[in-house]
């Protein structure tokens, strides 16, 4: 009888030290992880960005934009270069690519030659209309959103292009 | 299956006979709560370590940015403040250090063979003051600032090494930079807690090798450290836990204004563990001041650390031991009193006291507006829209405007109030935002009146006004309430050639301005 008592002491004794450990360590670590996880609360759309003059612009005739940008970086804002592949597609109809090559972001640049986008890393090319033409490329280039606003050009958010 | 992966690991590592070796130590049946507060200090320790990795992935560590990115932490990241807090309040895990020792001493567990453990044990209580001092800059706010810039003063002035100890702080001047920040942010995070880790190792380590200090007579055979003893721990650390958590989520920890070397307005005042020795320093003027900076506390270390030597007796029994027992007595009553003196001198100023009176009267608007059905203003206050203590508000102030305009335009305030609105609203930190909920509602009224009667084309308020008339800071310190009240009505008569014209208020009104005038300080 004494020994069981005994034993029945100890296992309380050890279930309660694991039960008050587990809630020590759900009440640091799922604090933690929404903290690592769950990104920053603020979320600032960014301004539409004067980047080209639409007279300037040939058709069809991809054109490097290198323009300046304020970004939210964490706890900063930063003004930082930020480039953009523009291509006027009609009178007054104009479509910006990101250089980001969708496979593993390098900088993809014009080929006049075969008139493709290519990126030096992995050979991945682009047709001036954004898609996949050959390499390991997952996806479209992603495009910037464009207004145009009598001969200026705007660009706003860069938009992720759909699979495929 | 788990047996198997445990007689592997054994097998291979002898990890699971090392930790049953730890578990199942003997320890006297005599010991029980009383000896839970190492196990707590410890886990403090490790609190610090957890919550003091996780601020540093988010953390900037030079100036402004530091304090930028803690800004970041508070009012941008999910459980930010939570982590602050607990990093925060688990800083004063000194007191269970404290409580420790207190409890070793009362004991005699210090005496042989058990002097090398105790020396340690002093050793790291300094290392966790020395956590305190350089963990006290990293904010980089005001009160991190000026509390640093102190200490860096009273160090300076030690004889022969001061300027040594100075450069050593990164410092030439006594003044502090990026260099100082640098210094202390090192010593922080990459020599301190190593440091401390081994030491904490080698005092377990000492503890083990000499065994947990018996009663003077032990009747009882020994009993097994698991689970008996570390469960009573664990109760103890889960209290402790409790107790911190508790502190983190309720009580807010400000994030003040960035640190300004130029600001003359700010008191600095150490970590309330240390005002002891703040408040001491007061008793010891010009030459006889490093008697209160550097000999007491060198003595008071010295003396603890030597304690084992000095007390050679082998009586363990408290009632033998009487003037051990008055020196204890002796210390806490100084450090009390000490403690609370200091606490008393400490000027308390409302965070409204530093508003402008347009700042004040948009805490009315805020209230008029009945902006707190939406937003919480104190921490916890859940309701439907963000808590205002809890963020920092970015939007720009037409978008504010707006959004007053559709959520609160039908409460008879004016688009100026707004606008007034929107710009308090931006400037809202850490430590203002608890105006709108404590600052008294006739002084708030006494601000829209003030608002109201353009005072402030002619009277300035914390700076900002005109400058034709006195400014108003401290007026109820020059002049009592008989004298304004008269005033207010034929300033001439009171003030002859006076150019204010007179103000009949109503009694209410009048008693909100003579309430607003007479929180007012200079």
């Amino acid at each position: 009888m004494a020994e069981e008592t005994l034993e029945k002491r100890r296992g309380f004794l050890v279930g309660s030290i694991a039960a008050m450990m587990g809630t020590i360590s759900a009440a640091l670590g799922l604090p933690a992880l929404g903290y690592l996880l769950v990104p920053g609360r603020e979320k600032k759309k960014s301004d539409w960005i004067e980047a080209a003059d639409l007279t300037k612009l040939m058709v069809n005739q991809p054109e490097q934009i290198i323009f300046n940008r304020v970004r939210r970086d964490g706890w900063k804002l930063v003004t930082e270069k930020a480039a953009a592949w523009v291509v006027k597609t009609g009178e007054s109809q104009v479509v910006a690519f990101s250089p980001v090559c969708t496979h593993l972001g390098c900088a993809v640049s014009w080929n006049t030659g075969d008139k493709t986008f290519v990126c030096p890393c992995h050979t991945s090319s682009f047709s001036p209309d954004g898609k996949v033409v050959a390499g390991p490329a997952p996806r479209a280039l992603d495009r910037f959103d464009v207004r145009v606003d009598g001969i200026k050009v705007l660009l706003g958010d860069v938009k992720q292009s759909a699979e495929g | 299956m788990i047996n198997s992966v445990l007689d592997w690991v054994e097998d291979r590592t002898g990890a699971v006979s090392g930790v049953k070796h730890f578990l199942y130590e003997d320890i006297p049946a005599s010991s029980g709560w009383h000896q839970v507060l190492g196990s707590v200090a410890m886990f403090c320790f490790l609190v610090q370590v957890v919550t003091g990795i996780l601020l540093a992935l988010n953390y900037a560590p030079t100036p402004p940015d530091a304090h930028a990115s803690l800004r970041f932490i508070l009012t941008e990241l999910t459980s930010g403040r939570l982590i602050r807090g607990l990093h925060h309040w688990g800083a004063s895990m000194i007191v269970v250090v404290g409580m420790h020792l207190l409890q070793t001493f009362l004991w005699g567990a210090y005496k042989k063979p058990r002097e090398a453990t105790w020396m340690l044990g002093v050793i790291l209580l300094l290392l966790t003051l020395g956590f305190g001092l350089t963990g006290y800059l990293l904010p980089w706010d005001n009160r991190a600032y000026w509390g640093t810039v102190v200490t860096t003063q009273i160090t300076a002035k030690a004889p022969i090494a001061g300027p040594y100890i100075l450069r050593l702080m990164g410092s030439e001047d006594g003044n502090i930079g990026v260099q100082t920040f640098a210094r202390f942010y090192g010593a922080h995070v990459l020599l301190l807690p190593p440091l401390m880790m081994m030491l904490i190792g080698l005092h377990v380590f000492l503890v083990r090798k000499h065994g947990v200090a018996p009663a003077p007579v032990e009747t009882e055979p020994k009993k097994k450290f698991f689970p008996g003893q570390v469960f009573k721990d664990t109760v103890a650390i889960f209290i402790m836990f409790s107790i911190l958590f508790a502190l983190a989520t309720m009580v807010r920890v400000p994030l003040g204004k960035i640190a300004d070397p130029t600001d003359t307005t700010y008191i600095p005042r150490p970590e309330w563990y240390f005002l002891f020795l703040f408040q001491l320093l007061k008793f010891f003027e010009g030459p006889l001041e490093i008697i209160g900076s550097m000999v007491l506390p060198g003595v008071a270390v010295g003396l603890l650390f030597a304690t084992p030597f000095i007390d050679r007796g082998a009586a363990i029994k408290l009632r033998q031991r009487t003037f051990a027992f008055g020196i204890v007595l002796f210390a806490a009553i100084g450090w009390g009193s000490l403690t609370f003196a200091a606490m008393r001198s400490t000027p308390h100023k409302e965070p409204y006291q530093s508003f402008t009176a347009e700042e004040v009267a948009a805490v009315g608007s805020f209230r008029q507006g009945q902006c707190w059905q939406c937003h919480g203003v104190t921490p916890g206050d859940m309701k439907a829209g963000p808590n205002l203590a809890d963020i920092a508000v970015h939007e720009e102030r037409d978008a504010l405007v707006a959004h007053f305009q559709k959520n609160a335009g039908n409460r008879g305030l004016k688009d100026l109030q707004f606008r007034q609105l929107a710009t308090f609203m931006r400037k809202l930190d850490d430590e203002s935002v608890v105006a709108i909920a404590s600052t008294p509602i006739n002084v708030v009224s006494g601000a829209q009146l003030y608002m109201k009667n353009n005072c402030g084309v002619c009277h300035s308020i914390n700076s900002a006004g005109g400058k034709s008339g006195p400014p108003l800071n401290g007026v109820a310190k020059r002049r009592d309430r008989t004298w304004l009240e008269g005033h207010f009505g034929d300033p001439q008569k009171f003030s002859p050639g006076s150019m204010m014209p007179a103000y009949k208020f109503e009694r209410a009104d009048m008693d909100s301005m003579l309430a607003y005038m007479e929180t007012l300080k200079d």
